[in-house]
Parts: structure tokens; C-alpha cells; sequence
């Protein structure tokens, strides 16, 4: 049994108010065969420019230090490509550092960066993620992938990181889902809903317009996974500017706040220990008390039904920043769903539904931007980028990606950024003539998760319009 | 093509130092790569053909007992720990929460009596150098209740279910030293059922 202390349950403090001046992304896409890495990079830190109406050269006046997401450095057969990026971004001689955490390297660049002008230590930072997949066949990219699993004990089992995940998925679908028809019709309704949003988003390369039926008949990968429950491969970069007060006004009239804490968990699924469920604050004690009698096996914890690096994200990240219950109090989320039924499994583990009770998330509609039932706005809207099915997962990126995009609708600017022909036909792909506004309205709040792998690290930020504060500093 | 004895790298200690010997790696030219719409230059292929020297360091004992048909875990027996008593599978040479150095244990009979599947998952898919049989039946072995950890290994005789009772097996002929010297297969399955060079 794991017990926390006191000292490690302290909710974190950043030392002043933090600020998300800007924002940008590349085009994002399964292969870039005749593009280099930088190029993706100068393109999505370029983007940041022109969101704040500045020059590269201008907005780079501003930056003291930066911090580098990208994870697969033996995919590209480079080692230091930090270095290699911040060369060519033109960012010599600042101080800069690479950081690796997985599937939540984008979050973990951005937790970084913001430590950074919390602590004093830099005014304004920047946080910068790529990921390059494509530069091997895909046998030895998931023989790569399975290298992030623990390399004695699990990935000579076949090379396949699908394998070490699933496992997880099937505890999840026997338990919680009963294997019934209608946990597996709404683990679809994601993909659906994902892959239609990504429809409306250029930058996103996974768009579809599929059917629940198309989902359950699209082939397995590893059952109850088919071949549509998951997310996309993708390369691209993404990245963020933060800043303390001053300076995130002198960048632009409308920053942002951002508040961001990380957890973490065991990276063998086979070491979980049992504990108790660490409570968020809208969950009463004794919530949990009959919840291996409501769902038989269920009784285990984190088990593998939970990612306990989620919860410990979202604990601190709450507390941080005065978030009670997160569907009363924020507009929209972009969640990490790198699978249909992680995405059901985060639900919970981030308090948006109880444990055992993700599945209500999507069936009452509250996960769309427009409620499929009341035809009316969604009570809180999930990855209308299309996320990680529909618009990308360029690993080191992907963070990053979701915290433009929660920013895009905060700052009333999604339409701006996802509409124009221009930026249609610039990244050849054709904007579909049912092209809808994703643009969540009157957006004030909202949450980003980021998450590695089987969970072992994730992140979660929160992004606030200064004037609609949960909390005082 | 597999390799042949001379194209091989090999390694021993002598004296607390590695002393490889043979073929570590085999230099083979890039090959470039064109657009053949364009039929301009893109880039390059980079072949790499390496061979990694690992330390098992405190875990060489589970490697080396799997070959002799022995499932080795660790337990903490630290009078002072809140979690003595804990045994770990997957071996922890330390104990996670006093870090003194855990007891290493047989647990061959213990796994034998009281394995059954946690979780499981069946897939077609394998990465580069597989060398599973298809599909890949995973599984994860829960122990009795002193066994803390829930173990992940490959099914190879027999359905998977959960709560379904199984039983190691070891390469106990022409052993790799590796994890997959040990397998799982369902109770009840007979020795001629075994895969090649698996005993009991």
C-alpha cells in the first residue's frame, strides 16, 4: 500500500502569476519526407509570431531561456537535437535543456518553462516539442516505441508497445465496461466524434467522417482495440511562449494565465501497488467505498483501470489553481486519447465523472461541443481539435498542441486559426464544404492533459483569461 | 540472413573490465533517396547495425535461475519498513520505500500454486525483432496476496481469461538470458505440450 505524506501532498506554488503570452504550430502529418525537423520547428515558432503580430526577430528578443520537448532521439539518430533546434532557431547563446517524458513531453517542456518564470530565474521563456516518426519502416518504429517499456522485462515481448498498453484496456472493458454492446458503441462515439472534429482543423491529419459502425468493424489491433480506437503517428511541432506580468503585456493586450503540475507513476504496469484513492475536490469521502461491489474487480487501485500519474496531476493542477469541479468550472478540455478507452479512463481519473462512471461523459453528450441530444452547447467540450485520433500525436508536440488549442478558444481566436482558405490550401488539404466553427463561445477556463505511455508521467495545465480567476494569488 | 559465428559480437569480464570480442557492428553503404515525381534528391538511408553490451547487475540472479528452471523475486525484510514483507515480481533489487536492498527468493512453488491472469491482451502486431510466435497472447500473472506486483508475461499454451489459473515454463534448453526464458501456459497443460527447449 502506497501512503502519501504530507510534505509530498503540498500543493505547489508558483512564486508569481505566470502568463501564456503566444502560441503556434507547424502542419502536422504522418511524413515530411522532404522537410527537415527545424524547418517544422521555425514554422510553428514563426506561427507564435504572427499570433501576437510580431516578427520572429521580434518576439525572440523576449526569450531568456527555453525548453526543448522531443522524445525519440534514437528515432532520428541524433543526439543533442536540441541543440540542433536551437541553433537554427537563431536562439543562441541562451541557456536550454531537453526534456524527455513521453507521450507527455510537451507538457512536461511547458512545466518546465513556466517553473522558470514562477521562480524568477526568467521573465519569459519558451517551450518547443517535435517529434520526427516517420524516418524508419514501421516494425522498427514500434520496435522503437516498445524501447520506452522496461527493456529486460517487457519489450523482448514482441517489440510491440501496443502489448504492454492493452492489457490495461481489456481490465477496463471487462470491469467497468461489463464487455456490454454499449461500452463499446461509446468508446466508437469518441473515435467518431474525434476524427469528425479533426475534419474542421487544417493543421490536423487523421480527419474523417466515420460511423460507430465503421469503428467496431475496422480491423483489431489488440482486442477490444480495433485500428480507429487509436491515435495517430505523426510528425510536427508545437510550442508556447510564458511570461511573467510585465513582460506577457508587452508581448500582447490578452495573455493568459497558466497554471501546470505534473505527476507520475510506475512505467512497468506490473509494479502498481494498491492504495487509496487520492480524493479531488469534488469527491466526498467514502465515494469509493462500495466500488468493487458496484463493479466486481474494481476494488484494486490504481490497479490497471487508473492512471494514478493523472489523478496527481490534476490534484495539484485543482488546488493550484481553485478549481472545485472541473465540468463547473471550465469551458473545455483537451484530453490525451490515445486510445478510445484511456480517454473514458482519464474522464474519471481528472474528475470530470467518478470512477467507474467515465462512460456518461460521452453518453449524455456533454463531451461534444454541440450536445448531440439537447442540440444545445456542450456542458464542457472534449479535444475539438480533433486530439490525438484525429488531429496528431507527434510525441513531443502533442502537449504543446493542446494547450494552443485550449488558447485558441480562450483567447475567441479559434476561427482565426482553423478557417482561412489561405491556410487550407497552403497545407494542401481541402477544407470540407460543411466546414462548422469548432470555436468553443465565451470560453474563459480550460485543461490540457498530457500523458506518457502506460502513465507514467502526466501533466495537467490550466489556462484561465485573467479576468475569470478561480482563486486569488 | 542470420548471422554467422564470424559477423557475431561477444563479451566477458576480466579483471572488472568488458573484453568484447568479434563483430560489434557491419558498415553498410547509404543508399539515396528520390522523389520519383520530381526525381530530385530528398536524403539518405543511414543503416546502423549494432550489438549492446547491458549489465543485469542485481537482477542477473532472476536471468540466470530462469534457465535452471527457477522463478527467483525479492522481498523486503527490512524489520523497520512499513511494507516489510512485500515481495516484488518484477525482481526489485531494492525495496521502493526504505531502499535497502530487498531478500532475493525462490518463488518457483508459489507461482506453480497460485498464478492466475490478472489481464491479458491478444494481438497480431510485433515490432521489429520479434521473435514470438503470432498472435501474442500477453498476460499478467497475479501472485497470492504477499506478491504485491502483478507480472507481465506471454501465454503459450492455452486460451487467456481472467482469473484463469497458469503455470510458468523455462527455457531450460538453449536458454537467452532473457525474459523470454520465461512463458506461461494454462493448468493442466502436459509436458509434450510444451514449445521447444520449455521444461516445467
Amino acid at each position: 500500500m502506497i501512503k502519501f505524506s504530507d510534505k509530498q501532498l503540498k500543493i505547489p506554488k508558483l512564486m508569481r502569476p505566470v502568463y501564456l503570452a503566444t502560441v503556434g504550430m507547424s502542419k502536422f502529418d504522418r511524413a515530411f519526407p522532404e522537410t527537415r525537423t527545424e524547418e517544422l520547428c521555425i514554422e510553428a515558432l514563426t506561427a507564435a509570431a504572427d499570433f501576437v503580430k510580431m516578427t520572429p526577430r521580434e518576439l525572440k528578443q523576449y526569450i531568456h531561456t527555453c525548453y526543448y520537448g522531443h522524445f525519440a532521439d534514437h528515432f532520428g539518430d541524433q543526439l543533442l537535437g536540441e541543440a540542433v533546434i536551437h541553433d537554427r532557431l537563431g536562439l543562441d547563446p541562451l541557456g536550454n535543456i531537453g526534456v524527455k517524458t513521453g507521450g507527455a513531453t510537451g507538457g512536461s517542456a511547458m512545466w518546465e518553462a513556466v517553473k522558470a518564470v514562477a521562480s524568477g530565474y526568467s521573465d519569459c521563456t519558451l517551450a518547443l516539442g517535435w517529434e520526427r516518426m516517420d524516418e524508419v519502416p514501421t516494425d522498427e518504429g514500434n520496435h522503437l516505441i516498445a524501447c520506452a517499456a522496461d527493456k529486460d522485462w517487457e519489450t523482448p515481448l514482441g517489440h510491440i508497445y501496443t502489448g504492454y498498453y492493452a492489457v490495461m484496456a481489456q481490465r477496463y472493458w471487462k470491469i467497468f465496461g461489463k464487455e456490454e454492446d454499449s461500452f463499446r458503441n461509446t468508446m466508437a462515439e469518441i473515435a467518431v466524434k474525434n476524427r469528425g472534429y479533426a475534419r474542421m482543423n487544417p493543421y490536423a491529419h487523421g480527419p474523417l467522417k466515420i460511423t460507430v459502425e465503421d469503428v467496431i468493424n475496422s480491423p483489431i489491433v489488440a482486442y477490444p482495440l480495433r485500428t480507429l480506437d487509436c491515435c495517430l503517428m505523426s510528425v510536427g511541432s508545437a510550442c508556447g511562449i510564458v511570461c511573467d506580468e510585465k513582460t506577457a503585456y508587452e508581448i500582447t493586450d490578452k495573455p493568459l494565465r497558466i497554471y501546470i503540475a505534473a505527476g507520475s507513476h510506475t512505467l512497468r504496469v506490473a509494479d502498481r501497488r494498491d492504495m487509496k484513492i487520492p480524493l479531488l475536490p469534488n469527491e466526498k469521502p467514502g465515494v469509493y467505498d462500495d466500488l468493487g461491489k458496484r463493479f466486481p474487480g474494481g476494488d484494486r487501485y490504481p490497479g490497471f483501470t487508473s492512471f494514478l500519474a493523472a489523478r496527481m496531476s490534476a490534484y495539484y493542477a485543482y488546488h493550484m489553481s481553485g478549481v472545485n469541479d472541473p465540468s463547473e468550472d471550465l469551458d473545455l478540455v483537451e484530453l490525451h486519447d490515445a486510445f478510445t478507452i484511456s480517454d473514458i479512463q482519464t474522464y474519471e481519473d481528472i474528475g470530470i465523472r467518478p470512477y467507474g462512471e467515465g462512460r456518461d461523459y460521452i453518453e449524455s453528450g456533454d463531451a461534444y461541443v454541440i450536445n448531440p441530444i439537447t442540440k444545445k452547447p456542450g456542458k464542457l467540450p472534449s479535444n475539438p481539435c480533433g486530439g490525438l485520433i484525429g488531429c496528431m500525436h507527434a510525441v513531443g508536440a502533442t502537449g504543446l498542441m493542446q494547450i494552443a488549442e485550449i488558447g485558441y478558444h480562450i483567447w475567441n481566436r479559434w476561427d482565426e486559426i482553423h478557417e482561412s482558405e489561405e491556410k487550407w490550401k497552403k497545407f494542401d488539404r481541402k477544407k470540407p464544404k460543411d466546414w462548422t466553427s469548432l470555436q468553443v463561445k465565451g470560453a474563459k477556463r480550460g485543461l490540457a492533459i498530457s500523458h506518457a505511455g502506460v502513465g507514467s508521467h502526466v501533466t495537467c495545465t490550466i489556462l484561465m483569461n485573467p479576468n475569470n480567476l478561480l482563486k486569488e494569488d | 540472413m542470420p548471422k554467422t559465428e564470424k559477423e557475431k559480437g561477444f563479451v566477458d569480464i576480466v579483471k572488472k573490465r568488458y573484453k568484447p570480442k568479434g563483430a560489434f557492428h557491419i558498415i553498410e553503404a547509404n543508399q539515396p533517396i528520390y522523389n520519383k515525381d520530381t526525381g530530385k534528391l530528398a536524403g539518405v538511408t543511414n543503416p546502423r547495425d549494432m550489438t549492446y553490451i547491458h549489465s543485469y547487475g542485481g537482477e542477473a540472479v532472476f536471468f540466470d535461475s530462469l534457465g535452471k528452471g527457477r522463478l527467483m523475486a525479492s522481498r523486503c525484510d527490512n524489520k523497520k519498513c512499513e511494507t516489510k514483507g512485500s515481495i516484488y515480481e518484477p525482481f526489485r533489487i531494492f525495496c521502493p520505500d526504505c531502499l535497502r536492498k530487498n531478500t532475493v527468493i525462490d518463488i518457483t512453488e508459489k507461482a506453480q500454486k497460485t498464478a492466475k491472469i490478472h489481464s491479458f491482451i491478444i494481438t497480431h502486431r510485433s515490432g521489429a525483432f520479434n521473435t514470438l510466435p503470432k498472435p501474442i497472447k500477453f498476460i499478467n500473472i497475479e501472485f497470492d496476496e504477499e506478491v504485491v506486483t502483478i507480472l507481465m508475461s506471454v501465454l503459450v499454451v492455452g486460451e487467456p481469461e481472467i482469473g484463469k489459473k497458469v503455470v510458468p515454463i523455462f527455457r531450460t534448453k538453449n536458454s537467452t538470458y532473457t525474459i523470454m526464458d520465461l512463458m506461461f501456459v494454462v493448468e493442466g497443460t502436459k509436458e509434450s505440450e510444451l514449445p521447444e527447449d520449455f521444461t516445467f
